[in-house]
């Protein structure tokens, strides 16, 4: 077979110097303990991010089996009381957005797919990055101490609208609130400091040839998200901050003249619905904090696992920062009915409304991926999927919610907790699940068993289109959301409680079935086929690493060129049906040989 | 090439791809430390600018009442800015390599920026001693809250700072520590200007 | 091959159960017909969108399955149709968006001649305000609450005295008559919502908000709170009874008046006060302007 370059290759390519970017400074541990606990090693740190998300999200799940046995068994938990049923939901929302999916998406992924898709050997700050890890299990210590104060952990659902969080109305309106705003402001500062490692690697630590349109789009994705993250992070600490003042203090940010369960309090003059914008200035864009990284991910398995280029890249590029810019533009859409001014509602809707097109586009993209492609329907392509029907599902029950009047009715159902379940809860951590099962071999250097992994994708998909499709519809019926239990009403039929019952049961089984995916991962990291290198013929860098898993330093003696990028699949004439990154256009083995190539020049052979 | 032209590149085509094949890898021709800064100043202006749009919103409230203006802050801010033409002669010197010269301007930097938080924790004690407390009025609420906020950040300042003298005098090359002399010097700028914000802030309304 | 039934058993099941599902709105029973429509008009748009892309995927999942030695099509980007898609996508949201806000626009412009009521929230229940005969409501403040004034309402205030004050979770209206809900809440976040109703608004402490409806039908409805008010919140019901003119105005003729009941408090006859705020407490009438 004949070795060649491609002709419109102009002649100085030849002569393409070694890679010019300055070499970071590394940081080499020394002791086991620097190497492995206090590491400066994207690739520890994203390791230690995500073990420890993990671990706390668990704790979500087996809080919202709680509240799922509670809704659908009214009657026969009495040791759930209403306040612990109220502990149970802000906690669980809580900690699922920011300490489980903010953290696992920029703190695990990112950490340690940025430097290795970029061309990097690490993080440009890594002293920072690993403080930052710090600062984040600190935050989620205090979150947990919250359950061992007098009065527990806060219950005032995770928007933690005042006045409420913080009157005596609301279980740990005494210190679990306290310790919420605090772990919550610990979270934001050991953000930033990932935060800014993860923009200023994309930015400025990119190997060379990797200009910013041959990023991988998990990059785009993940880089984007940390902007926003950056920029909306501060709203929620001040709304913390001036909340914890309220509380400790005295003072009257969010506070106006109350009288709360017979008692004059000494508080007047403070605006609630400032807090909610502050929050919302945050939690829209936090949306999408989890969701981009999430669409950037997914792009990359579908490519891979169908054979094909992602569909229309530059378009997805943009969407992603369209996307990203109008997220700010939007918040007020969680507010339609708060009481602000009712005339903003044309405002937001219009906004809100216009963010879904480049977000179908994404969808269609996506799905035009498949086209003509060559899908081979591994597990991790299973789950993306997955996500794009979730994701579809969830996206267009956010745009009944987005046009203002069709939220009247709807907003503060459990419509709305179906929708932003599906579109933030089951859409991402089927990304997360395609993302982990994709990267395991390069994490790990072993193959996850395949069957399991069916089995573990056919339940929770499955499962959780089943419970959270019904739930859109008791919205319909007007069953609230946020209620310890129904009670007696003239218009939610029996029925309606047999529905809650199925969807516990459903809830509980899905639940235990991810068990199979913590055996798989557990057991295949030390019993699972040692994977071959590049086990999914992907073009992107963290694949092409010298050694795999990847070592200290990333990419050995030098750092990679790129050529091309990443999504080099099925090019014509190409003798593989991929192409590396790094791999010089004239060491690409073509069909035909020299003179099949397309512009017929000169050619000259590799050696 | 500028950012439209990268955005809008093809990244497939391959003749056009040889061409960027030479792209350095990096978006800015800054070092890496100062785009550091600057991402993490826009973080902080967010902040700040959130803080104002609170003061302003709730200035609208029935309840306002404005604070006094202790004199005190005019001194406060004179020594700030003394502190940040300091930290300004500083970087120069470290430009320069002037040793000496970096090792007193540093120091007469952080001692003004002392001096600052000094006077600012008078301003408080001015404050209560009139009676006015976080909980009795809105406006006091909102001084002590930002001008913690800005003081914290001016300590987390120092600590760098202190970092930096101490090598300074260690008799650490003046050429290593010149990015952090730099880095400190636009630091202390940006909060010098944030302070002017805030300050007008209080003084006008 | 099992992708691509899944496929379409999830966009079919998923059609299924929106036309056979038991669960659905509860029959309307005010003028917000249009919001039910606008719920339509997106329910159509949106499920063509979901169905044609499940079918397309399930297609895909079929025709394109791994095949050994099979290339994929190498062609990055189609701009026609890309922009052809971004075009319908756009149409398709105009169709969903103007409905929705030209009702929004009708749900926030308030009909003159509105009859105005007010609901006062608070941990955990609701109670009621009619305007009384001079159809004014006086005004109030939480300052001025207190065991003989549970509504804050202001005693030197003269359109305040013959205030209808209904200090029970049931209120009745009138059919047929428009009416602009006021809200107002003395602790924290509450909502008014019933769901036959369409309607809601949140009631925020510190300031007063609203909604308007027309009654479209006689019956007995629930109040919910829908929003998270603290531990209480799922237990904070309340009753709407519509009914006819004459009917309504018999009932409001038998509720007390402020005067009246300020009046029966001075006496310590009243009855009415059995909802006092704080039963356990002294009582201190004087603490409500201690601030």
């Amino acid at each position: 077979m004949a070795i060649s370059t491609p002709a419109e290759v102009p002649a100085e390519v030849e002569i393409v110097p070694a890679a010019e970017v300055p070499e970071v400074e590394l940081y080499h541990a020394k002791s086991w303990v620097t190497k492995y606990v206090f590491s400066q090693d994207a690739k520890v740190i994203a390791i230690q991010y995500s073990f420890t998300a993990i671990a706390i999200g668990l704790v979500a799940l087996v809080l919202s089996w709680l509240m799922r046995l509670q809704l659908g068994f009214p009657d026969s938990f009495s040791f759930i009381e209403p306040g612990d049923y109220y502990q149970f939901i802000t906690m669980h929302g809580m900690i699922m957005v920011i300490y489980l999916l903010t953290a696992l998406f920029l703190g695990g992924f990112g950490n340690y797919l940025i430097p290795l898709m970029v061309g990097a050997r690490d993080m440009v700050f890594p002293y920072v990055n690993m403080v930052s890890y710090w600062v984040y299990l600190l935050a989620v210590l205090v979150l947990v101490a919250s359950w061992f104060v007098p009065g527990g952990p806060t219950g005032a659902g995770w928007t933690l609208y005042p006045p409420q969080a913080i009157l005596s109305g609301t279980p740990g309106a005494e210190w679990g609130i306290v310790l919420m705003l605090v772990s919550l402001a610990l979270f934001i500062v050991g953000f930033t400091m990932g935060g800014l490692n993860y923009v200023v690697t994309v930015l400025q630590a990119r190997t060379r040839g990797m200009s910013l349109m041959r990023m991988p789009l998990t990059v785009w994705g993940i880089f984007v998200a940390t902007i926003l993250a950056l920029l909306a992070f501060p709203a929620l600490f001040v709304g913390a901050v001036m909340m914890t003042l309220d509380r400790l203090l005295g003072t009257s940010f969010f506070m106006p003249a109350i009288v709360a369960l017979g008692e004059h309090l000494e508080y007047g003059g403070g605006s609630p619905l400032l807090f909610q914008h502050l929050f919302w200035f945050f939690g829209h864009p936090e949306v999408y904090i989890v969701a981009l990284p999430a669409f950037g991910i997914v792009s990359d398995l579908l490519s891979v696992h169908a054979r094909r280029h992602i569909f229309g890249y530059r378009m997805m590029v943009w969407a992603i920062v369209a996307i990203g810019g109008l997220s700010f533009v939007v918040w007020a859409h969680h507010m339609y009915v708060s009481g602000m001014n009712p005339w903003f509602g044309f405002f937001f809707a219009t906004t809100t409304l216009i963010i879904a097109v480049p977000t179908a586009i994404k969808v269609y993209n996506w799905t035009l991926t498949l086209w003509k492609a060559n899908i081979q329907f591994t597990v991790p392509m299973l789950f993306a999927i997955a996500f794009i029907v979730t994701f579809l599902n969830g996206g267009i029950t956010g745009l009944f919610l987005g046009n203002v009047v069709v939220d009247v009715p709807l907003s503060d159902t459990m419509f709305v907790v179906a929708h932003f379940h599906m579109v933030m809860g089951v859409a991402p951590i089927l990304v997360i699940f395609g993302a982990i099962y994709h990267w395991y071999p390069l994490i790990t250097g072993r193959m996850f068993n395949e069957a399991l992994g069916q089995f573990h994708f056919w339940v929770t998909f499955v499962g959780a289109y089943t419970i959270f499709l019904p739930l859109h519809y008791l919205g319909f019926l007007g069953v609230p959301r946020r209620y310890f239990e129904m009670g007696e009403t003239s218009f939610i039929p029996e029925s309606a409680q047999t529905l809650n019952e199925f969807v516990t049961v459903v809830a509980l089984i899905v639940g235990f079935a991810q068990l199979v995916f913590f055996f798989n991962m557990a057991w295949s990291a030390f019993k699972g086929k040692k994977a071959e290198r590049n086990p999914w013929k992907a073009c992107s860098l963290e694949w092409q690493t010298p050694e795999m898993p990847p070592g200290h330093g990333n990419f050995g003696e030098t750092l990679p060129l790129v050529y091309r990028w990443p999504y080099e699949f099925g090019a014509p004439d190409v003798e593989e049906d991929f192409v590396p990154q790094n791999v010089p256009p004239d060491q690409v083995i073509t069909k035909k040989g020299p003179e099949g190539l397309p512009g017929g020049a000169a050619v000259q052979p590799a050696e | 090439m500028n950012l439209f032209q990268q955005l809008t590149e093809k990244p497939w085509v391959t003749a056009h791809g040889t061409v960027v094949a030479f792209h350095a890898g990096r978006a800015f021709a800054l070092p890496t430390a100062k785009i550091g800064l600057r991402v993490f100043l826009a973080v902080i202006t967010v902040l700040f600018s959130l803080l104002v749009v609170a003061y302003a919103e709730r200035m609208a409230a029935a309840d306002w009442r404005p604070l006094p203006e202790p004199w005190l802050l005019w001194l406060n801010t004179a020594m700030l800015i003394l502190s940040s033409v300091a930290f300004q002669w500083a970087s120069v010197s470290a430009r320069r390599g002037h040793g000496d010269g970096v090792r007193v301007d540093l120091l007469a930097a952080g001692g003004f920026a002392f001096a600052f938080l000094v006077g600012q924790l008078v301003v408080w004690q001015q404050l209560a001693a009139l009676g006015y407390f976080a909980a009795t009025n809105p406006a006091a609420a909102f001084f002590y809250l930002i001008t913690a906020l800005h003081a914290l950040h001016l300590l987390g300042g120092l600590v760098v700072w202190g970092r930096t003298t101490a090598k300074v005098w260690r008799g650490v090359e003046v050429e290593q520590v010149r990015m952090s002399v730099e880095l400190c010097a636009v630091y202390w700028h940006f909060l010098l200007v944030v302070w002017l914000v805030l300050f007008g802030l209080l003084l006008f309304t | 091959m099992v992708v691509a039934i899944a496929l379409v058993l999830v966009g079919i099941g998923t059609l299924l159960f929106h036309f056979m599902s038991p669960w659905w709105w509860t029959p309307i029973a005010s003028n917000w017909g249009y919001i039910d429509d606008t719920i339509l008009i997106t329910f159509w748009v949106t499920g063509v969108v979901f169905v044609v892309i499940m079918l397309f995927m399930a297609y895909c999942a079929v025709r394109y399955r791994y095949q050994e030695g099979r290339r994929a099509e190498y062609r990055p980007e189609n701009n026609k149709l890309e922009l052809w898609l971004t075009g319908l996508t756009t149409v398709g949201v105009v169709v969903m968006l103007t409905p929705g806000l030209f009702v929004w626009d009708q749900f926030v412009t308030v009909p003159k001649g509105a009859a105005e009521f007010e609901v006062l929230g608070q941990q955990w229940q609701w109670s009621y305000r009619f305007p009384g005969k001079d159809g004014v409501l006086g005004t109030s403040d939480v300052r001025n609450i207190s065991d003989e004034n549970p509504f804050g309402l202001n005693p030197k205030d003269p359109n305040g005295q013959d205030d209808v004050l209904i200090e029970d979770s049931e209120v009745h209206l009138p059919l047929d008559k428009p009416v602009k809900v006021l809200l107002r809440s003395i602790d924290v976040l509450h909502d008014f919502y019933v769901p036959q109703f369409r309607a809601k608004m949140d009631m925020v402490p510190g300031q007063v908000t609203y909604f308007w409806f027309t009654p479209t039908r006689t019956g007995t409805f629930d109040v919910l709170c829908f929003e998270l008010c603290g531990v209480g919140h799922y237990q904070m019901r309340g009753t709407v009874v519509v009914e006819k003119e004459s009917a309504f105005q018999a009932w409001l003729e038998e509720q007390p008046t402020f005067a009246q009941s300020l009046a029966e408090a001075a006496t310590g006859t009243g009855d009415a006060l059995k909802l006092v705020l704080n039963e356990g407490e002294a009582d201190s009438p004087e603490r409500g302007s201690a601030r």
